[in-house]
């Protein structure tokens, strides 16, 4: 039995009739941890199948797990909703002070549903919810703004955290983000375009609760050995020093990073915008999501004149991270670090997944360089790889929807190629845009096959890169199998809910023990088997709505552009996509319905 | 009388991530996760780009909440600080009112103040050195 009852109370927020209530969902928690695992479940449960991702019966579930507030990086809030850039399965992963503040408050998940008639924020706490009126503040731009107005407004500084969009969420851009603390986001797949469809312009949640353990003695034993290993250990430092934009040169050296929209993989402006760089001319601080002794949020001081008054500057903060860099950088040709991170500033001001943006944008870029789309289109930006003004230009024009063909471009390159053409170098796997990693078939297969498309799915990167560096050459049986026993045991991972940045330090031995002091006995055997299930019901869920894994498209562009393990042949990336899904073992939905 | 003290110091609020461990150590000392039984407060000074303020017990040699409780229930800690009798305290929260840094933290469940006595413990996970116990010589 969990240690704390209190982690299985589902709150749920009904905007429709500004109603909320509490209840006890042990069921759920005994069986499923909590995070992800559980918000799967709420999620099934609440949101009716065939539900529009923009209409009122999308549902969000932010779920916390047992060892939130007990262990250092067990930092992180799982969101789970329908995603309006797919169609399916939205998931996205935060940190900040998010996960913190709701189990503070008392809650192990927390379920919206309905949709507000006017512009609302609510402020949840230990007592409940309070539905707030946002009408002053809907209509800011700047999520910077929205959150500097409502820090003011609420109790609970320093144990609270403040989710909010930015103009993107409200003109439901399809990847819209939901920013928190400023510097982290809940980035993927539209969760900030679905706050705006319910008019939710920000949520803030606080709390101070204590959360009781099985053992004090124990608890405050297994902590510091935890503790320790973060703050000692080896895997742990890559992400201390230069944080995850240590990654841009190595990948550049084994010529992986996507460049160009995919023309190349090879980035010969990389050292300009490489952590090493951005470390040593603009590294102003680092902070730190609640929680986490790392410090891997790496702001830059950006210090800019204004051209209108002599000797007059202002110091904005950005926040810089590879997914950055890749995408709106190397995928964009940008090398100018200064304007890289103006180009970030505005995304992030906005409230854009940087990721999605820059795709999109280079997909802009090179459809304009083909001519499919024209200056008429483009409002008079003229695209041009390296161009960040450009971009930012056409950034603050996308978000607005400002004519049809960025309207167009706001729902995703999927259906800006299905209206304009080029779906070659249309580079979206299952409807979300590409991460930053061309490192061979098991990342592709990855990004098909994974939950939520994304690299830290399975890391497929990661299967390359070792396959790579021992030069061997894997089958996609074999590459399916690694991808599929990874992505399930981060299922656990995230229904504890701890940073994936600290997956070395989570080994089931440790989990096993750490969920003991939260009350819950469990073996490694029935931990591994726990993640399988998690994962087949989430696949399960996108097949139910719709997922079809026969119909996957890999873009031409991946063959074309050779990655450090060859050519990448779409035919070898399908096959792993086909054993991923057989071994799984969940009937594909051409299968179902009785077709092929 | 020379008394040697130690006290919680800020060595130096710039280092600090605001990634709250000290808080979190706090809780623990007292037995719980989470952050409710914590003395030690860390927020950001007003968005986290502008770095963080950390709100402790400052050991004051005069305290101004000792001097306002009204039944006597917080004591001088040599060398600085103060000791709370709880079960003389009546939660009237003057003590909170009275601290310029808001270092007087509550227990809501309890209505009793939660102050620092400078243990020490928190600064044992700092990992970037910003709290430490330093010795503090006072003469008497």
């Amino acid at each position: 039995m969990a240690a704390d009852r209190y982690l299985s109370r589902v709150l749920t927020v009904d905007l429709t009739s500004r109603r909320f209530q509490i209840e006890e969902r042990e069921d759920l928690f005994e069986k499923y941890l909590g995070g992800v695992g559980v918000a799967i479940q709420l999620l099934k449960e609440a949101c009716p199948k065939g539900a529009d991702p923009l209409g009122p019966d999308n549902v969000i579930v932010l779920a916390v797990g047992p060892l939130t507030g007990l262990f250092p990086l067990a930092s992180k809030t799982v969101a789970l909703f329908k995603s309006p850039l797919t169609g399916n399965l939205g998931e996205s992963h935060a940190g900040g002070r998010s996960a913190i503040a709701i189990k503070s408050a008392g809650y192990g998940a927390i379920v919206i549903k309905g949709v507000s008639r006017t512009p609302v924020y609510l402020s949840i706490s230990m007592r409940g919810v309070e539905f707030k009126d946002a009408s002053g503040i809907w209509g800011v731009r700047s999520s910077f703004t929205v959150g500097r107005v409502i820090r003011e407004l609420e109790l609970g500084a320093g144990v609270r955290t403040i989710m909010r969009i930015g103009r993107a969420g409200e003109k439901l851009i399809a990847f819209a983000s939901v920013i928190t603390e400023t510097y982290r986001h809940f980035g993927r797949l539209g969760l900030g375009a679905v706050f705006g469809s319910k008019k939710l312009k920000a949520i803030v949640v606080r709390g101070n609760r204590s959360i009781p353990v099985t053992d004090p003695n124990e608890y405050r034993k297994l902590y510091e050995e935890i503790y320790r290993g973060a703050v000692e250990s080896a895997v742990m430092k890559k992400y201390h020093d230069l944080g995850t934009a240590a990654n841009v040169l190595p990948l550049n050296e084994l010529k992986a990073l996507p460049t160009r929209n995919l023309k190349n993989s090879y980035f010969e402006g990389a050292q300009e915008v490489s952590g090493e760089n951005l470390a040593e001319k603009y590294l102003s601080r680092r902070v730190a999501c609640a929680h986490c002794p790392v410090a891997c949020i790496h702001l830059a001081a950006l210090r800019e004149p204004y051209l209108d008054i002599a000797y007059f500057y202002k110091t904005v903060y950005v926040g810089y991270d590879y997914e950055l860099i890749y995408a709106l950088g190397s995928m964009l040709g940008v090398s100018n670090a200064h304007g890289l991170l103006k180009l970030i500033d505005e995304v992030d001001t906005v409230g854009l997944d940087a990721i999605s943006t820059g795709v999109s944008l280079a997909w802009a870029t090179e459809a304009f360089e083909r001519g499919l789309i024209t200056e008429h289109d483009l409002l008079g930006v003229r695209l041009r790889w390296g161009d960040w003004k450009a971009y930012v230009e056409a950034v603050k024009l996308l978000v607005e929807r400002a004519n049809g063909f960025y309207d167009t471009l706001a729902n995703g390159v999927e259906e800006a190629a299905a209206k304009y053409g080029g779906f070659d170098y249309a580079l979206t796997f299952a409807g979300n845009e590409m991460p930053g990693y061309h490192t061979g078939p098991a990342a592709y297969i990855g990004y098909l096959t994974g939950a939520r498309h994304s690299h830290l799915d399975g890391a497929g990167y990661s299967i390359d890169e070792a396959a790579f560096k021992k030069g061997e050459k894997l089958t996609p049986r074999q590459i399916a199998e690694l991808l599929l026993n990874e992505e399930a045991w981060r299922q656990i991972l995230s229904s504890l809910v701890v940073c994936f940045f600290a997956r070395g330090l989570y080994k089931p031995e440790v989990v096993v023990k750490a969920l003991g002091t939260a009350g819950f006995q469990l073996s490694m055997e029935q931990l591994k088997n726990l993640g399988f299930e998690i994962l087949k019901v989430k696949q399960a869920y996108k097949i139910q709505e719709g997922f079809n894994p026969e119909t996957l498209k890999v873009p031409r562009r991946v063959e074309e552009t050779p990655s450090p393990q060859g050519p990448i042949l779409a035919s070898a990336v399908k096959e792993g996509v086909r054993y991923y899904f057989e071994l799984l073992g969940v009937q594909s939905h051409m299968k179902e319905v009785g077709q092929g | 009388m020379i008394s040697v003290v130690k006290r919680l110091s800020i060595i130096d609020v710039e280092r600090c991530t605001g990634c709250q461990l000290c808080m979190f150590a706090c809780s623990r000392r007292f037995g719980v996760g989470g952050m409710g039984q914590s003395r030690i407060l860390v927020r950001s000074a007003g968005g986290i780009e502008r770095g963080f303020v950390v709100v402790v017990c400052r050991a004051c040699l005069t305290p101004p909440c000792l001097k306002v409780c009204p039944v006597d229930a917080i004591s001088q800690r040599p060398g600085g600080g103060v000791i709370v009798d709880p079960s003389t305290c009546i939660g009237c929260h003057r003590c909170e009112e009275a601290c310029p840094f808001g270092a007087v933290m509550w227990d809501q469940a309890m209505n009793k103040p939660m102050i620092c006595f400078h243990c020490g413990y928190c600064s044992q996970f700092c990992p970037f050195k910003v709290i430490a116990l330093e010795e503090v010589t006072t003469r008497s």
